[in-house]
């Protein structure tokens, strides 16, 4: 009995380090071809891991491909959308939770029903309308449609919900306007999810293709994803070179969520499961 | 009284006029679009502009580039859901077990790719999959197989995209499991295992009944999602070989910002809507059944606990 025990318990262990492994492997090799000499990468038999390692590549990213460019791009309209969507969802959040006023029950049936409709349907005519406020081919053209978000206001709302009344009466009855009562006392007890929002936001800003390919039309004030799919157009050729472009794409937002994930994981987790 | 509406109106106001602005206008105006010829005549003078009713309707569903979008779509839904969905499933299952070891280092490492970029984990797998150069035909041919033209192939290109997503993906999926997991209640087990149930049995007649509301919300996550595919054959196979991999929102992105047909675009869009919101009415459906099963308490229903409220709270993908 204890024997068999022990053999479901390596056979178990085994298996996750295997899969581990697995998942990693694609991580850990863009890292080692962006560190090999050029052209190591495509040679028989495959190398996993530079003979020589070499800082080379990023040094022609952030020198000649000026890199440092769409890095702060990037990190500008992240840092931008974070900024504001937790600002305006935690606001819209927490009056949905804990204000009563007419309507709000049609409101939020409105949103939920929203939640499932991805933005990419009204794409064309957001450009179009962009475009008349001359906000197309600026960051604020990037920025806006993530600057409010109904999944960013369930996520305040579910929790702002578990906040007791008697906690924001009793800052009434000492005399605290709405607003203040929002500001002192609900918002820092909403903290660990606003950085669960926070995260989220961070990461859906940066990570994202699609909306910053259409916005932006000038190559000069792309974002990351956007200048690497364009690099990789130029230098497919060049393995080592966009490895090395790969890492430096992925690496920022990687270190935000290994900082935060405990707050990231616990409010996307309670989010799905709580009503 | 008045100083709470204001209150209302303050906080509710940036978020609310942000989304009618960007969100709801541009969501009714794509239908009104799609019932116009607006095309690059019409960006650039209006008067262009005519209302062609269904027509942009009708030249969709007759046309063949269409249907093989749609088709490739659904094959990434269909073949890559239920896969990206199993093996969530599964790393979830291996990370709860009981005596399981370093739960969080698992938990961060299956994460992880969760948290790239598309484009730049697409240039990484471009590279793996190189017909001549990549490690998975050098590990094909080390065993005597391949090589394998993986995304030069009509046949391969869209299996190897869902490779990809599956690994890029599954970690996501793996939280919300896990979450569901340690939701269920110890007690559950103990008494399935004082009426002589081994493992297996308490998976079968505990754990899956009591996961059914999570795989609901999973899967309609992960359709959702699945259905708007585009980074990945935008940047590994621009939809090519032969259209093998041209999904719904690349030929949207097509037809709107490449030929600047956005009549066109626009009408794509709401077909893509429709199924949608024809894929949620189901879930519901399928949710109100399970939940009509567990209330009578038949057969595997029994050892249910009350299945958490509305799961409605959250949609990333």
């Amino acid at each position: 009995m204890k024997l068999r025990r022990f053999a479901a318990s390596v056979a178990l262990h085994a298996l996750l380090v295997a899969a581990a492994a697995l998942t990693l492997f694609p991580l850990v090799w863009m890292v080692g071809v962006s560190l090999m000499p050029a052209g190591e990468a495509m040679a028989l038999p495959p190398r996993l891991l530079p003979s020589a390692p070499t800082l080379e590549h990023y040094r022609t990213l952030l020198g000649r491909l000026d890199l440092a460019r769409y890095l702060l791009a990037s990190a500008t309209v992240s840092l931008g959308a974070t900024l504001f969507s937790v600002a305006f969802n935690s606001m819209a959040g927490y009056a949905l939770a804990k204000l009563r006023f007419a309507g709000r029950e049609s409101l939020q049936r409105v949103l939920l029903a929203a939640l499932v409709v991805p933005g990419q349907i009204g794409m064309l005519p957001l450009f179009l309308l962009l475009r008349e406020m001359g906000l197309v081919n600026s960051y604020w053209g990037v920025l806006v449609p993530s600057m409010a978000g109904i999944f960013g206001i369930y996520l305040v709302r579910q929790y702002a919900l578990t906040i007791p009344d008697a906690l924001l009466d009793a800052a009434r009855v000492d005399g605290a306007g709405e607003l203040r009562v929002f500001y002192s006392i609900a918002l820092p007890l909403c903290r660990p999810i606003l950085v669960t929002l926070a995260v989220a936001t961070f990461m859906g800003a940066w990570n994202d293709f699609l909306w910053p390919l259409i916005v932006l039309t000038d190559d000069r004030l792309y974002t990351l994803p956007v200048a690497l799919a364009g690099l990789f157009g130029e230098h497919v050729q060049d393995p080592e070179l966009m490895m090395a472009g790969a890492v430096v794409t992925v690496l920022p937002v990687m270190l935000v969520f290994l900082a935060l994930q405990r707050y990231y994981i616990a409010g996307m987790t309670s989010g799905s499961l709580k009503g | 009284m008045r100083a709470r509406r204001i209150a209302v109106v303050l906080l509710l106001g940036p978020a609310l006029g942000l989304l009618g602005l960007f969100f709801f206008v541009p969501m009714i105006a794509s239908l009104a679009l799609s019932l116009t010829d607006f095309d690059i005549y019409a960006v650039a003078d209006r008067s262009a502009l005519r209302f062609v009713g269904l027509r942009n309707y009708q030249v969709l569903l007759g046309d063949p580039l269409f249907w093989r979008a749609l088709r490739n779509t659904l094959y990434f839904v269909v073949v890559g859901g239920p896969a990206s969905i199993g093996v969530s499933l599964a790393a979830a299952l291996a990370v709860h077990a009981r005596g399981a070891r370093l739960k969080g280092l698992f938990r961060t490492v299956f994460f992880l790719p969760v948290t790239t970029t598309i484009v730049a984990v697409a240039v990484v797998w471009r590279y793996l999959y190189h017909p001549r150069f990549g490690l998975l035909n050098y590990a094909l041919a080390s065993a005597g197989l391949g090589p394998v033209d993986w995304l030069g192939d009509p046949d391969w290109a869209m299996p190897s995209i869902i490779a990809m997503a599956v690994w890029k993906n599954f970690g996501f999926n793996m939280i919300i499991f896990l979450a569901g997991l340690q939701s269920i209640p110890e007690r559950l087990y103990e008494a399935a295992s004082l009426d002589g149930a081994g493992r297996w049995r308490q998976f079968l007649h505990v754990t899956l009944p009591a996961l059914a509301p999570t795989t609901l919300f999973v899967t309609l996550l992960t359709v959702i999602g699945y259905f708007q595919l585009f980074a990945e054959p935008y940047v590994m196979t621009q939809g090519g070989p032969a259209g093998s991999t041209r999904s719904v929102v690349l030929l949207m992105y097509e037809e709107g910002f490449r030929w600047w047909n956005i009549g066109m675009a626009a009408a794509v869009a709401f077909v893509l809507l429709a199924v949608l919101l024809g894929v949620t009415a189901l879930q519901a459906t399928v949710r109100r059944l399970l939940s009509a099963s567990a209330a009578r308490g038949g057969g595997a229903g029994a050892a249910q606990p009350p299945p958490p409220r509305a799961r409605k709270g959250k949609v990333t993908a």
